[in-house]
């Protein structure tokens, strides 16, 4: 145990094998860092109790935001002094995280000099994560942030970081651009990032394709999901190559395609109206697939991750939309649903939950939105049907009686 | 009722969050809605109390504070920071 204040037997096990270990990183910061060392004795403490030992929140935070800074208190503050507070900073990342090394340089100095110098690249939001820092160092932190062209992101009840995958920039299957929406959205939509106005969070997140790389079908309130609209477009020469270097298009392809609706017998038919735009073909071959050419995205409303209740998966809401500057369609649907949720939403509920408590029969109408039948999430599990007419005849019938 | 200005819709949010304080913890939401009540649908709009909300923070006389959740609560030492 080289270099650390305490002994950690159970920490060093997380340093054997063959994996990348976070105990490896602290114990290299924690020469340097007094936070660091006194936060793998606590840490060393919590594997042995099988407990936590932060408190979560409180007044914490940077002048005129509510997001953006995780407060995080030791319960242990007596023993492990110097990491009695280690709170987290959430700062914005550029969309499709890009960056230069440059940049990269410059945030990791910040946060040397106002922090444990430990981070997490990304969060599950999709921010940057500095992990660990005083109270007083939070608006020196910023300050030189914000001097340096970052922002901080969401946290607590507001709009979350808006994230989405690389799209235009290095992907061919983006249906829109990802990162143009990202960046708008987060410009637009500045009041509800910084200043928690929600009954409880909401996160948007963008997909350039089906394939879904930032999984925002599970983890985002809102998830806009590139998709088309017209055939897929198919060069049969590619295909016949692929069948040359011994794909088995027949069984491989068209056996697994989800809709049945692809057949193979030296040419490649699609039934494109049946097609559910699942990738799967166009994933098995890129060179002879292309998604087709009036593109747009799906619009779902409502996954999120166990907290307060369980899982939840989105589901469809706008089956396409155009995704094109100045997405005013897309932002006065997103306006109605925060102004809904605002007005029936609970403190801690998700979007989805409030749908799933409300009904879509409220939601619809209060988003403007007729009923659609992409928008049944699954066949109803309970066979009764009832109509309100049956039930007027049927006291009709016993008043008469 | 005559319509408010958007730093007496300000100071009316601060004298609800003083009156609270300790007792509920009032979200931006709850603030919002009974700043509308009070002052009738035509005399205070979301937007005002937006407006009203963001003149609290910039001036530090409230300060967002998380409890799972988000609220406007007064500034004192950090809610949970060992003294
Ligand atoms: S979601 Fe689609 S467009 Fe985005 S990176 Fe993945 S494959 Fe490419
Ligand atoms: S995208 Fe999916 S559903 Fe559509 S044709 Fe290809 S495999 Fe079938």
């Amino acid at each position: 145990m080289a270099d650390t204040k305490y002994e950690t037997p159970m920490l060093d096990e997380l340093e054997s094998g063959p994996w990348p270990s976070f105990i490896k990183e602290l114990k290299k910061v924690a020469p340097r860092k007094p936070m660091v060392q006194d936060l793998l004795g606590q840490l060393e403490q919590s594997y042995e109790e099988g407990q936590g030992h932060w408190k979560h929140g409180g007044i914490v935070g940077v002048m005129g935001y509510g997001g953006g800074v995780i407060g995080r208190y030791s319960d242990l503050a007596d023993k492990f002094t110097n990491c009695a507070h280690f709170h987290t900073i959430r700062v914005n990342q550029p969309a499709g995280w890009f960056y230069t090394s440059k940049a990269l340089r410059t945030i990791c100095d910040i946060w040397e000099r106002h922090g444990s110098g430990l981070t997490n690249m990304h969060g599950s939001t999709g921010d940057i994560v500095l992990l660990g820092t005083t109270t007083s160092e939070l608006e020196p932190t910023f300050a030189e942030l914000t001097a340096n062209g970052f922002d901080l992101g969401g946290s607590g009840s507001d709009m979350r970081t808006p994230s989405c995958c690389v799209g235009k920039a290095r992907c061919e299957w983006a249906c829109y651009d990802t990162m143009a929406l990202t960046y708008d959205l987060t410009q637009s939509f500045q009041d509800a990032l910084h200043r928690p106005a929600f009954p409880y969070k909401f996160k948007i997140k963008s997909a350039g394709c089906p394939n879904d790389c930032v999984a925002s079908i599970a983890r985002a309130d809102l998830s806009i999901i590139g998709t088309w609209r017209d055939d897929i477009r198919v060069d049969q020469e590619g295909v016949k190559a692929y069948e040359k270097a011994g794909l088995n298009i027949e069984r491989d392809v068209c056996g697994r395609c989800p809709a049945r609706c692809m057949e193979y017998s030296g040419k490649l038919m699609i039934d494109n109206r049946a097609c559910v735009h699942c990738m799967h073909c166009i994933n098995a071959m890129p060179k002879a697939l292309r998604p087709g050419v009036d593109t747009g995205a799906t619009i779902l409303i409502g996954s999120k991750a166990p907290i307060v209740q369980g899982a939840l998966l989105s589901s469809v809401l706008v089956p396409f939309m155009k995704i094109e500057p100045p997405y005013q369609e897309l932002k006065d649907l997103i306006e109605k649903m925060w102004e809904w949720r605002d007005e029936n939403g609970k403190s801690r509920e998700r979007i989805g939950e409030l749908i799933q408590r409300m009904g879509m029969r409220n939601f619809l109408p209060a988003v403007g939105l007729e009923p659609n039948p992409d928008m049944v999430f699954h066949p109803r599990a309970n066979p009764y049907v009832f109509y309100d007419e049956y039930f007027v005849a049927e006291e009709e019938g016993e008043a008469q009686a | 009722m005559a319509k408010p200005t958007i730093d007496e819709i300000a100071n009316a949010m601060f004298d609800m969050v003083s009156q609270y304080d300790g007792k509920k913890n009032l979200k931006a939401g709850d603030l919002t809605k009974a700043m509308i009540a009070q002052y009738g649908e035509g005399n205070c709009t979301k937007d005002e109390c937006k407006q009203a909300i963001r003149i609290l923070m910039d001036s530090g006389r409230c300060v967002y504070s998380y409890f799972g959740g988000s609220f406007i609560s007064l500034p004192k030492t950090e809610g949970s920071a060992p003294q």
